[in-house]
């Protein structure tokens, strides 16, 4: 079958296998900062933006992003920048598995949340782990970032 | 003034990883490249009788044990593991065979409707099993490593005792949970084997290939792929699948790439031992420990791996931080029908130090004394004895660490205010103190390692690092680059670090036991140092170092008797918890903690180290359960094997308070294991703390709590009438 849909904001018309998961078509796409873990939607290694929403790319099928926008860690490279200086200056960058998915789900967090607490944000960030880090890192460098242009 | 070299720097893998354009093994495709996956064993232990494979499309094929060109056993220590199983299989998830093709879909079909035809064999599943009734799976007495360790004289502490304490101690399955899955790519081009992989020991790799392979070690070749953490799980098991992978290869004369689903890795590789401990002691009308008689049973699981050297570390841990003059230990590490138990962060010592920490604080509670005053008045200090008679050569800083903890974490005032609670929810307080011997343990680093490493200048005056340690997320690259780059006094823009390719690095050793930094950056000052005093602007040099055992340390690997390590590492943890007294939830309220590593490389690196440990080890003691029930794990898929995620961890702060060790470079010793080992013995603590129960296994969960608590009540009613 044939899906339409934009990625990165750029319009793409593939032909897909109805089987498919959303990542196995962006892999095929060359996307390769999306990383498959699981591939159960337990671990949110595999997020991407589905319409500025985080969704586990590895069980989401690729025949329902069809006229919808999907944006990936190469799509908001200014905005992962910024963050990921963050991170960096924090210490949250370690094995970097988890990296592309963590950062895309807090740049949408910023987005929905407005002035989320400290228990909002661990609520949100709970179906991306990371076993580097303990988190601590990430939620020192997200209360840094949530700052950024208030 | 100069910078200090613990200002942190940024890393030279953070980009790429920001990015997302760093290159796992899952990233990289070689041309023509086929997919393996593994059949595997259903059976915990059994014959195979017959196996009955559909009929292979065009391009598909079977590779077993008849396509492995060399030994079809894994190089390690015990030659008892085969890459694909013979006649028997003794665990669920043993390889059998891969089945390679182009199309992972096609690959799958064919693995389910093959056929395998097995004839049972009585499996042993627990390590309390007599061998007696069944076949034992390995030599006559069902254990990979049986040893005995003794110092001074247990009869006399036994014959001068006042008091006699005998508990025994439980810990369970720990499995790594990197959220990279294991994997490697093998190719084979005119004779030579090439073998990308997600790893952290590329020399392990390799020679377990060339004994694959029965070729000239110069015909294998390993390189690291960007690794997304390991933590002891990437130790020994990428061996396993690089020969596969390899003979696939050889086989299809295409590259083979064999990753790992997530299920597949949890269910099959290797994990923490779980253990049972008991320990006796015997303690003078002055509350002095006189002498201790352990005894370690490790479960192994189905092959020797690394299990020997697993319980050497956990016995050598036993007396924990205490002075105790007068030992003996015994330890086991038994064969049973599951997976291999292997490396994990810690590697046997968080085993040995959370039974002799709950240990001690139940001495003090049965002879109604307080415990943490009883702790003190029993550490070590600089000159004492270690388990096996070598000396703590520097000043141990047990004393003022735990003073600056309790400062930290508010501890008196807080003790106070919890105690006589009869909330529904109580708080409570724990504190653990431990150490990690840093580096191989005993003769390895002098005898087996002979770790070498190696600078190399260009014209431009741009040195490289060669060695074969990998940076998996800990921060090896940069800790090495600032090494010499304060060695040299040369920018660190100047110095580079390349994952390790075996045609390019010196086998430094592995990645392991909290040697990277201690051991290798040692290596890698002196070789800066040496190609200081030669430097010549604009010319090609190069600066080599071998391993030297340090003067005046000695052991004796027959006797277990001398140094076990070169260097120590030492920390306290405190925890402080709120449990629910209908629920039996518990939520973490903060954790503190001051760690004696000699000397922080890098503040940042250290603090990455310190927080993720700390958090695996409370997920250790307080979530991680796996069970295994006839052969087969309970919590086998990501969504029941549950590790902490954000919502689950609290403020954590940590300092550091340093004793250089002098042989470390700038003073440094190890970190990386350390910082696991203290926060589950503080949480069990603090929970016992809130409760006012005993723990003796962890982790500890809400329906075991409640059964403990429910027990308690009831023998509390018993005695009351």
């Amino acid at each position: 079958m044939k899906i339409n849909f934009s990625i990165n904001n750029s319009a793409k018309s593939i032909e897909i296998n109805p089987s498919e998961t959303l990542y196995e078509v962006l892999n095929k796409c060359g996307f390769s900062s999306v990383k498959k873990a699981c591939g159960t939607s337990s671990c949110g290694i595999c997020t991407v933006l589905l319409d500025g929403k985080p969704i586990p790319s590895c069980s989401y099928l690729a025949a329902k992003v069809d006229q919808h926008n999907i944006t990936t860690i190469e799509g908001v490279q200014q905005e992962a920048e910024l963050l990921g200086d963050l991170m960096n200056r924090e210490g949250a960058v370690q094995c970097g598995f988890c990296t592309p998915g963590f950062l895309l789900t807090i740049i949408a967090m910023k987005k929905e949340l407005v002035n989320p607490d400290i228990q909002q944000i661990k609520n949100y960030l709970v179906g991306n782990l990371c076993r580097c880090t303990g988190y601590e890192g990430q939620l020192r460098a997200i209360r840094r970032y949530m700052e950024v242009g208030r | 003034m100069k910078n200090d070299i613990s200002t942190p720097v940024k890393r030279e893998d953070v980009s790429e990883k920001l990015l997302g354009t760093a290159c796992y093994i899952g990233d990289l495709k070689l041309e023509d490249m086929m997919y393996a996956r593994t059949l595997r064993s259903t059976e915990p232990r059994a014959r195979l009788i017959s196996i009955k494979y559909p009929e292979m499309p065009l391009g598909y094929f079977v590779v077993d044990r008849k396509d492995v060109p060399g030994k079809n056993i894994i190089k390690m220590i015990i030659d008892d593991q085969p890459y694909f199983a013979e006649d028997i299989v003794n665990y669920i998830g043993e390889p059998i065979a891969l089945i390679v093709g182009k199309d992972k879909t096609i690959i799958n079909e064919l693995i389910s409707k093959t056929n395998i035809e097995y004839e049972k064999i009585k499996p042993i599943f627990s390590i309390d099993e007599r061998h007696e009734t069944t076949t034992p799976i390995y030599g006559d007495s069902n254990t990979f490593a049986a040893y005995r360790l003794k110092k001074g004289d247990i009869s006399e502490a036994r014959a001068k005792a006042r008091y006699i304490c005998e508990d025994i101690y439980e810990t369970g399955y720990q499995e790594q949970f990197y959220m990279e899955t294991q994997g490697v790519i093998a190719e084979y081009q005119e004779g030579k084997a090439t073998i990308y992989g997600s790893i952290q020991c590329p020399y392990y790799v390799k020679n377990a290939v060339v004994e694959c392979l029965g070729c000239a070690p110069d015909m294998v070749r390993i390189v690291q792929a960007t690794t997304g953490g390991a933590f002891g799980g990437k130790e020994d098991y990428p061996s396993l699948l690089a020969g596969q992978a390899i003979c696939a290869a050889i086989k299809v004369n295409k590259p083979v790439c064999l990753l790992l689903e997530r299920d597949e890795d949890l269910e099959v590789t290797t994990k923490r031992h779980p253990s049972r401990i008991k320990i006796k002691s015997f303690i003078d009308e002055n509350h002095k420990i006189l002498g201790m008689d352990a005894e370690i049973m490790l479960d192994a699981g189905a092959y020797a791996g690394l299990s020997g050297v697993v319980l050497q570390r956990a016995m050598f841990a036993i007396a924990g931080v205490y002075n105790i003059e007068n030992i003996k230990v015994k330890g086991r590490a038994i064969a049973t029908n599951k997976a291999v138990s292997g490396a994990f962060r810690g590697f046997g010592s968080p085993q040995a130090f959370f039974a002799i920490e709950m240990h001690m604080q139940n001495v003090a509670k049965k002879l109604r004394i307080d415990p943490l005053q009883f702790r003190l008045d029993n550490i070590l200090k600089q000159g004492d004895k270690s388990t096996t008679g070598g000396v703590f050569r520097d000043k141990i800083l047990l004393h003022e660490m735990v003073a600056r903890v309790m400062e930290m974490s508010n501890y008196a005032e807080k003790k106070r205010s919890f105690q006589g609670s009869d909330n529904q929810k109580r708080r409570g307080l724990g504190l653990s103190m431990f150490f990690h011997g840093c580096g191989f343990t005993g003769n390895g680093e002098r005898d087996h390692i002979k770790g070498k490493a190696r600078l190399i200048k260009n014209e431009e005056d741009i040195v490289e690092i060669l060695i074969a340690n990998v940076e998996m997320g800990q921060g090896a690259g940069t800790t090495m680059r600032k090494i010499v780059s304060a060695a040299l006094d040369i920018p660190i823009s100047r110095v580079m670090y390349r994952n390790p390719d075996t045609d390019r690095v010196p086998d430094s050793g592995p990645t392991v036991a909290s040697r990277t930094t201690v051991i290798v950056g040692k290596l890698v000052y002196d070789a800066a140092v040496e190609l200081k005093a030669k430097w010549q602007q604009g010319v090609q040099q190069q600066a080599e170092i071998e391993y030297q055992y340090p003067e005046g340390y000695q052991w004796d690997n027959e006797s277990f008797a001398g140094d076990a390590y070169t260097s120590y590492s030492w920390g306290v943890n405190v925890v402080d918890v709120e449990v629910d007294t209908i629920t039996y939830e518990s939520e973490i309220k903060g954790v503190w903690a001051v760690f004696d590593i000699g000397k922080s490389i890098d503040d940042r690196n250290v603090k990455g180290q310190i927080d993720g440990g700390i958090v695996q080890g409370l997920g250790y003691g307080a979530m991680e359960v796996m069970e295994n029930v006839g052969g087969r794990f309970k919590q086998r898929t990501s969504a029941d094997y549950i590790i902490p995620t954000a919502m689950d961890i609290p403020m954590i702060q940590s300092e550091l308070m340093c004793e250089p060790y002098t042989e470390g470079p700038f003073g440094a010793k190890g970190l990386g294991e350390l910082s696991l080992v203290g926060s589950p013995i503080a949480y069990a603590m603090a929970v016992e703390d809130a409760l006012g129960i005993r723990i003796n296994s962890i982790p500890v969960r809400p329906e075991f709590l409640m059964e403990v608590a429910e027990n308690d009540k009831r023998n509390h009613f018993k005695t009351k009438r």
